[in-house]
């Protein structure tokens, strides 16, 4: 089967729901078969969030551990998190910014993004196949908006190759359909920002 | 037809306008909530939709829709079931003339629910057929077989996807607008012998329905949905919902590799049963797995099933603890369950040893109003004996640290009972009940009435955020808003209370801390039933006010601002407290708990 199966993890409220129905949308613009599933409800409220995506011909739109073929990461801790679901040598594309849960604030503990990171560097080459990490911080700067992270990393994910038969014009096609043309260019200049 | 992405819940809905639905009433819940959204946003102004105040009058506004031979829908959560449960039971003996489709989304897990109930059950027991889709597409098609055997057989019938289904989006056909039914009812017709539920109408329609459902146990057995996907041995799996979606995914894998792979049962019509169908199924097979989420309710179904036709299969599922008794089966358990019964090899690759991870349990929002009004009573009861009697919305998530201030949480409205109940063993306990002003309106009304008439000593905080926050800002009475778009006379709490007898009615900004709690101190010191109705909208429903910051030069690192109130807005940088300024929502509780005056709003630059 070719199915293209992807995984978008992150912190509630992180623009993870937009970038997977653009991927879904230029999918079905290619004729693909499309199944997504995503968190709703109380789990939304700051936690953990993560939403399934399989391009190509299956049943369920759940994808089973070591199955994915992508995971993108809002979040360096949600990316490590996820990180059962990649296949042998699978990609990773990561946001290395850390957000801080209540909980660890509370505890007074210290959790950096940076170990996260690294973590993700020590499984390059074997358990992932293809790593990038974007320094959110920089690319927030150099865009001038917070909100366009999501199309950052889903842009570096199509410029790569890693959704399968869709590409970044594909994408580019589905956003203008989606998003308002006064965000046109600043979400194109997203979706071409990082390099792989 | 055309291609849409649609989330099961869209599909169900736009299947009902293009089924000709006239009346949709129902009440929010995850995972159900989307299907009368989308109902609404499409509705050209042809379909009547209300969110009802609960369940139970939605059920009783479709009922009387479909009596007058409209095409009705209801939609409800599980646990909504429980609510609509007592007009159901009747109904189902008095008959509807329009058809009539009830949604109950159940929720294995369960991710957002109190309960693992399973609707197929209730089906059983109220004598409703019930349909079970497996995914948004069978889910669209469904809803109009679902229309048409409800006027064939003049019954309501379940709809009952599960939240995978309900929340998982897939491209699929849907009708174009030239396709669309167009149902025009003609009206209530009178006649007492049908409407009007007597014992003598109840045992003649009571034997009635048993034929019928007994006719329909044969229909469904040649129901195209409930179907076999043949195997190569005599092993068997039974599947149903998203179970089957990930049972297929596994045996077509294992097909492809040329394994020898089990024939496969669906269950789509659970209730009635297709026994005969599932009878032909066993008797090919000499062993089965029962794969099915919440009750084992196939796995019974197949044992008495082999045991009436005399067929010796080994039947395997939860009852022999083959298959978790509770929980989802999410694809990885599915594959482990496959893989013990059919003796594959495990694939799974090794699991990654990750270093320790952040726990995110869900919070409050930074900025939520209810944030301040839990600190104002927990504050002005310090050292108090008390009880904080909880309910169901977002403020049950005022049970976590540091907050810590709800010590009971059971159904829509029963803090209210519980409060007084609590006090009646221990009379000099301060028994407080939070409520939400949607669930106010749902169910807590006959809990005041209760506590007014047997004279409890208690107080009731009304937490009005002016929206139904938790399941996505629907409107309610005291919105003055409805989902036909019309704006309506807010119903007022005050009035509600004053007018039950509940003399001393406090309302308060809980975003104003020392009035807060000095109100909660007096009013809660008054003998009887009180009552404080703390107002402050949703943060979520508006734009941010500047937001805070602190002033590093006046903190002292105290981290009173985080031990006492835990806003995810405020953080710890670098070992010191700071606010994280696109979370801040500006409400500047921190602000008025600092002891040294360290936070105050952001100056711009």
């Amino acid at each position: 089967m070719s199915t293209t199966n992807i995984i978008l993890c992150g912190v509630g409220g992180q623009g993870t729901v937009l970038a997977s129905k653009l991927t879904a949308a230029a999918s079905m613009a290619r004729g693909l078969d499309v199944r997504s599933a995503e968190t709703i409800g109380m789990a939304q409220r700051g936690g953990s969030v993560m939403s399934y995506l399989r391009i190509g011909e299956c049943s369920s739109p759940l994808i089973k551990s070591g199955c994915a073929d992508l995971i993108i990461g809002f979040e360096p801790a949600e990316t490590v998190r996820a990180l059962n679901y990649l296949k042998q040598g699978g990609t990773v594309i990561t946001s290395d910014r850390a957000m801080m849960p209540v909980t660890a604030a509370l505890q007074g503990s210290d959790y950096e993004g940076a170990k996260m990171t690294d973590f993700l560097k020590s499984l390059e080459g074997g358990r992932i196949g293809k790593l990038v990490i974007v320094n959110t911080d920089e690319a927030l700067r150099d865009l001038g908006s917070a909100k366009v992270m999501n199309m950052v990393l889903l842009g570096a994910a199509a410029r790569g190759g890693y959704l399968g038969q869709v590409t970044i014009e594909d994408i580019k096609q589905a956003l203008v359909k989606k998003v308002k043309p006064q965000f046109h260019e600043l979400n194109f200049k997203a979706l071409e920002y990082a390099s792989v | 037809m055309h291609k849409e992405f649609l989330m099961g819940n869209e599909a169900i809905g736009k299947a009902c306008i293009a089924a000709g639905v006239n009346v949709v009433a129902g009440y929010p819940g995850t995972p159900s909530t989307e299907v009368l959204e989308t109902i609404a946003k499409e509705n050209d102004g042809s379909v009547y939709v209300e969110w009802s105040v609960n369940e139970k009058a939605a059920l009783e506004v479709a009922a009387g829709a479909s009596y007058s031979g409209a095409r009705t829908l209801v939609t409800m959560k599980q646990v909504g079931l429980n609510v609509a449960s007592d007009p159901l039971m009747s109904l189902e003996y008095v008959g509807v003339e329009g058809g009539m489709v009830v949604l109950v989304a159940d929720d294995p897990g369960p991710i957002s629910s109190q309960t693992e109930q399973d609707t197929r059950t209730f089906a059983e027991y109220s004598k409703l057929p019930c349909f079970d889709p497996s995914d948004a597409k069978e889910a669209y098609e469904m809803i109009f077989e679902a229309f048409k055997l409800s006027e064939k057989y003049k019954t309501p019938v379940f709809m009952r996807p599960t939240t995978r289904v309900c929340h998982s989006y897939q491209s699929i056909d849907v009708r174009d607008y030239a396709e669309y039914e167009d149902h025009r009812p003609e009206g209530f017709v009178k006649d007492s012998s049908r409407w009007v539920i007597f014992p003598r109408l109840s045992y003649a329609n009571h034997a009635k329905i048993e034929e019928r459902n007994a006719g329909l146990s044969n229909e469904f057995s040649s129901y195209e949905r409930n179907m076999i996907l043949e195997g190569t041995g005599r092993k068997g799996i039974v599947a149903q919902g998203i179970s089957f979606a990930n049972v297929k995914d596994i045996v077509n894998e294992a097909r492809e590799k040329g394994t020898e792979v089990p024939s496969v049962l669906k269950i789509s019509t659970p209730f009635p049963f297709p026994e005969k169908l599932a009878e032909d199924f066993m008797k090919g097979v000499d062993e089965v797995l029962v794969i099915e989420e919440l009750d084992p309710y196939i796995e019974r179904h197949l044992v008495y099933v082999c045991g009436r036709a005399g067929l010796k299969v080994n039947i395997k599922g939860k009852i022999t603890g083959d298959v978790a008794r509770s929980g989802e089966n999410l694809p990885d358990l599915v594959q482990k369950y496959v893989n013990a019964f059919m003796g594959w090899e495990s694939a799974a690759s090794e699991a990654v040893k990750t270093p320790e991870l952040p726990v995110r349990p869900p919070v409050l929002c930074a900025g939520c109003p209810h944030r301040a009004s839990f600190y104002a009573v927990k504050k002005a009861m310090k050292g108090k004996e008390t009880i904080f009697a909880g309910d169901i919305g977002c403020y049950t998530l005022g049970n976590a640290m540091p907050l810590d201030m709800v010590d009971t949480c059971l159904c829509m409205g029963a803090g209210l009972g519980i409060a007084q109940g609590v006090g009646r063993v221990k009379p000099d306990t301060k028994c407080f009940a939070f409520v939400g002003d949607s669930t106010f309106f749902a169910s807590a009304i006959p809990g005041v009435v209760n506590a007014v008439y047997n004279q409890a000593d208690m107080t009731l905080v009304v937490l009005d955020n002016s929206t139904t926050a938790m399941t996505g800002h629907q409107p309610h009475p005291g919105t003055g808003h409805t989902m036909m778009g019309e704006f309506t006379d807010k119903i007022d709490i005050e009035n509600i209370l004053k007018g039950i007898g509940v003399e001393t009615v406090v309302r308060m900004d809980p975003f104003k801390l020392d009035e807060a709690v000095d109100a909660v101190k007096k009013v809660a010191d008054e003998p009887g039933v009180k009552a404080i109705v703390f107002e402050a909208p949703c943060a979520v429903l508006f734009k941010p006010e500047t937001p805070y910051e602190v002033n590093l030069d006046k903190c002292v690192d105290c981290k009173m601002c985080i031990r006492e109130i835990g806003c995810p807005g405020v953080v710890l940088k670098d070992g010191h407290v700071a606010i994280d300024e696109s979370l801040c929502n500006g409400c500047g509780l921190c602000s008025q708990i600092c002891p040294c005056e360290a936070i105050g709003k952001a100056v711009k630059e």
